[in-house]
């Protein structure tokens, strides 16, 4: 009985798989193909070994319209990290404050931070870009990440991993002499190791995912991210070399898979380990 | 002896709720006391009080002549064993030790000798490197004493320490604080709502009783003239009969009513004829006899050398008793109460009466 199950089980695992790789592994094939041939919508499930170079093309030289692939890679790792980075030291802090700490407002501070959750950067756009704009921070690095910083989502994650944490610890700690700083250090962040991870590997996709905000906030090719590039290089009047596109779409999807495989123990600890 | 720990007139409210009642009390140097009492009578607040985990309504705390009340916890030199050990679960046995030392700045072959003696004190020299996961509940209440040990502090405190342990380690383990606590000397404040802990580990028990201290004695006095019938009730067991009767006129006796009259052993108590009493007598004090009072068992409670037995009396009045040996013979007995064996309360006020010769 139990042996047919899992027979099923790995059915359904195996198909859900498939449909996820399919379009990866088409793009892949894309990528191998001759231009004019993705023209004539002749796509193929075979990829043409022979053209495996058009990978180290675009990293190295780029498309049409854009610079080389790699450097846009490294813009979009520099955006993520920095936005992944400093939600969560942001949010660390935020969190600390609201569950730790008794001040006046305590409560309305949390809901303010709460209700922010109803403003991602789409509602809220143009005064954002009117405030970066007066910061003169369009087209600058710190303009690209800053806007997208401030989390209302980690902020309420690291606050029930906070909140968890038994008043004894908090109180031992006192009895030994640690500050707050160091109750921070010392006891709250190595407690909460694997949520932190689990939301690096969260708010890094995130960050590695943004199109909108750059769009706006970024018009020289020097900070040009990777999502950016390959809209950038599907052109509309000229004809578009489409295996470079999905060349440069088939990489930018490698560094957040790294991410995710390389911390994916932490991260399945941190969404599912309950207690502390 | 010089006292070490004086608390002066301590008050605390949350709101419009007071907890705690105006303490007063001193320690003397390497004295252990025992806070005693049901849940919410105040007992951990308390000692939370004195860590400087919360602070005083009123009152002021003074430990070795300094007065602390506004201290910070760490500045006051002050140790604390938590009910569920509060261990630093990412940090090994060794750093859980060390970690106040390190803050406190000590050098690392300092903190290292200490940790380590401390550690052999208490058989945990093989245990350092372990994370306290790795630890049986009685092992990580032994970490959370060498915890508050290797700090050599003026004053431990332990807020129910043992009541996490299973009963076998329980016993075990208050034989152990016992014996540290006498070799170290520290002056110790230790909560608990376990009255046999209380009697083993106390060279003084406080009962405190709905945030009032009831009655600060020796455990023995504690139970032989207990100040209330609320401390009479809640030390011992099974807990004190208690019977309702008046006071004889001349106050050499009191009248219980269909039970009879009884004379006052020891000397007759203060107070106008018909004044409304509390007696009480422990369970192990009412004896067995022929000539007795009818008694019929409900409840028979075997505890291998002795046996408790609950019942009534003719009018229904319920009654404990305990005798050594197993279970009895009949379903009635026969019981008497012998006079000086009670002790005797005012009805109204709870408060014990002793013969008018003594109070006076």
């Amino acid at each position: 009985m139990s042996g047919c199950r899992d027979w099923l089980a790995h059915l359904v695992l195996g198909l859900g798989a498939a449909l996820f790789l399919l379009p990866i592994w088409l793009a892949f094939c894309a990528a191998t193909l001759d231009p004019a041939a993705i023209d004539r919508g002749e796509l193929s499930l075979v990829p043409r070994l022979d053209h495996l170079g058009v990978f180290l093309e675009v990293l190295r030289h780029g498309g049409p319209g854009v610079g080389p692939v790699w450097r846009m890679l490294a813009v979009s790792a520099a955006m993520a990290l920095a936005i992944a980075l400093g939600k969560i030291a942001i949010s660390i802090l935020s969190a600390y404050a609201v569950v730790f700490f008794r001040f006046p407002f305590r409560r309305t501070a949390f809901w303010i931070i709460f209700v922010t959750l109803m403003l991602p950067v789409e509602v809220r756009i143009i005064p954002t870009y009117a405030v970066m704009a007066d910061l003169h921070f369009i087209d600058t690095f710190q303009g690209l990440t800053v806007p997208l910083i401030a989390s209302a989502t980690a902020t309420l994650l690291f606050r029930q991993t906070f909140v968890a944490i038994p008043d004894e610890l908090l109180e031992a700690a006192r009895m030994d002499g640690a500050g707050p700083l160091r109750f921070l250090w010392d006891v709250v962040l190595p407690v909460s190791a694997a949520n932190l991870a689990a939301l690096f590997v969260i708010l890094f996709v995130y960050g590695w995912n943004q199109y909108l905000w750059p769009l706006l906030a970024a018009t020289s090719p020097r900070l040009d991210t990777v999502v950016i590039g390959i809209v950038k290089m599907i052109g509309i009047d000229t004809s578009t070399e489409w295996n470079k596109v999905m060349a440069t779409a088939v990489l930018a999807l490698v560094p957040p898979v790294l991410v995710v495989v390389g911390l994916q123990r932490w991260f399945v600890k941190g969404l599912t380990e309950g207690e502390k | 002896m010089t006292a070490d720990l004086v608390l002066e007139g301590v008050h605390k409210s949350y709101g419009q709720s007071a907890v705690l009642h105006g303490i007063d009390l001193a320690l003397a140097a390497g004295e252990m006391l025992v806070i005693v009492g049901a849940s919410g009578c105040g007992k951990s607040t308390l000692l939370r009080l004195v860590a400087g985990l919360e602070s005083l309504t009123a009152g002021r705390v003074l430990l070795a002549g300094q007065d602390i009340t506004a201290r910070d916890p760490a500045a006051r030199d002050i140790a604390m064993v938590f009910q569920n050990y509060a261990l630093y679960p990412h940090m090994s046995v060794f750093d859980n030790m060390a970690y106040g030392l390190r803050i406190r700045g000590r050098s690392r072959s300092e903190i290292a000798r200490r940790v380590e003696e401390t550690a052999a004190l208490l058989g945990l020299g093989e245990l350092l490197a372990r994370k306290p996961r790795q630890l049986s509940g009685g092992q990580r209440q032994r970490v959370a004493m060498g915890r508050a040990i290797v700090r050599e502090p003026k004053l431990f405190l332990f807020d129910e320490p043992l009541s996490n342990l299973d009963a076998k380690l329980r016993v075990s383990m208050r034989a152990e604080i016992r014996r540290l606590q006498r070799r170290l000397g520290v002056t110790s404040l230790y909560v608990t709502h376990d009255q046999v802990e209380a009697m083993t580990l106390g060279d003084r028990l406080l009962v405190l009783h709905q945030g009032r201290a009831v009655q600060l004695a020796t455990p023995m006095e504690v139970f032989e003239r207990p100040a209330d019938s609320y401390v009479a009730g809640f030390i011992g067991a099974p807990a004190m009969n208690f019977l309702s009767a008046t006071l004889l006129p001349g106050g050499g006796g009191a009248d219980l009513g269909p039970l009879g009259r009884l004379e006052f052993a020891d000397g007759p108590r203060p107070g106008p004829a018909g004044r409304r009493l509390t007696l009480g007598i422990r369970p192990e004090h009412v004896a067995l006899d022929p000539a007795g009072i009818p008694f019929t068992v409900d409840l028979v409670e075997p505890l291998g050398s002795e046996t408790v037995l609950i019942g009534r009396l003719p009018q229904g009045e319920m009654l404990a008793l305990k005798r050594a040996g197993g279970p009895p013979p009949a379903e009635t007995l026969a019981i008497v109460l012998p006079p000086a064996q009670f002790h005797v309360f005012d009805a109204a006020s709870g408060l014990r009466l002793d013969p008018a010769r003594a109070a006076g």
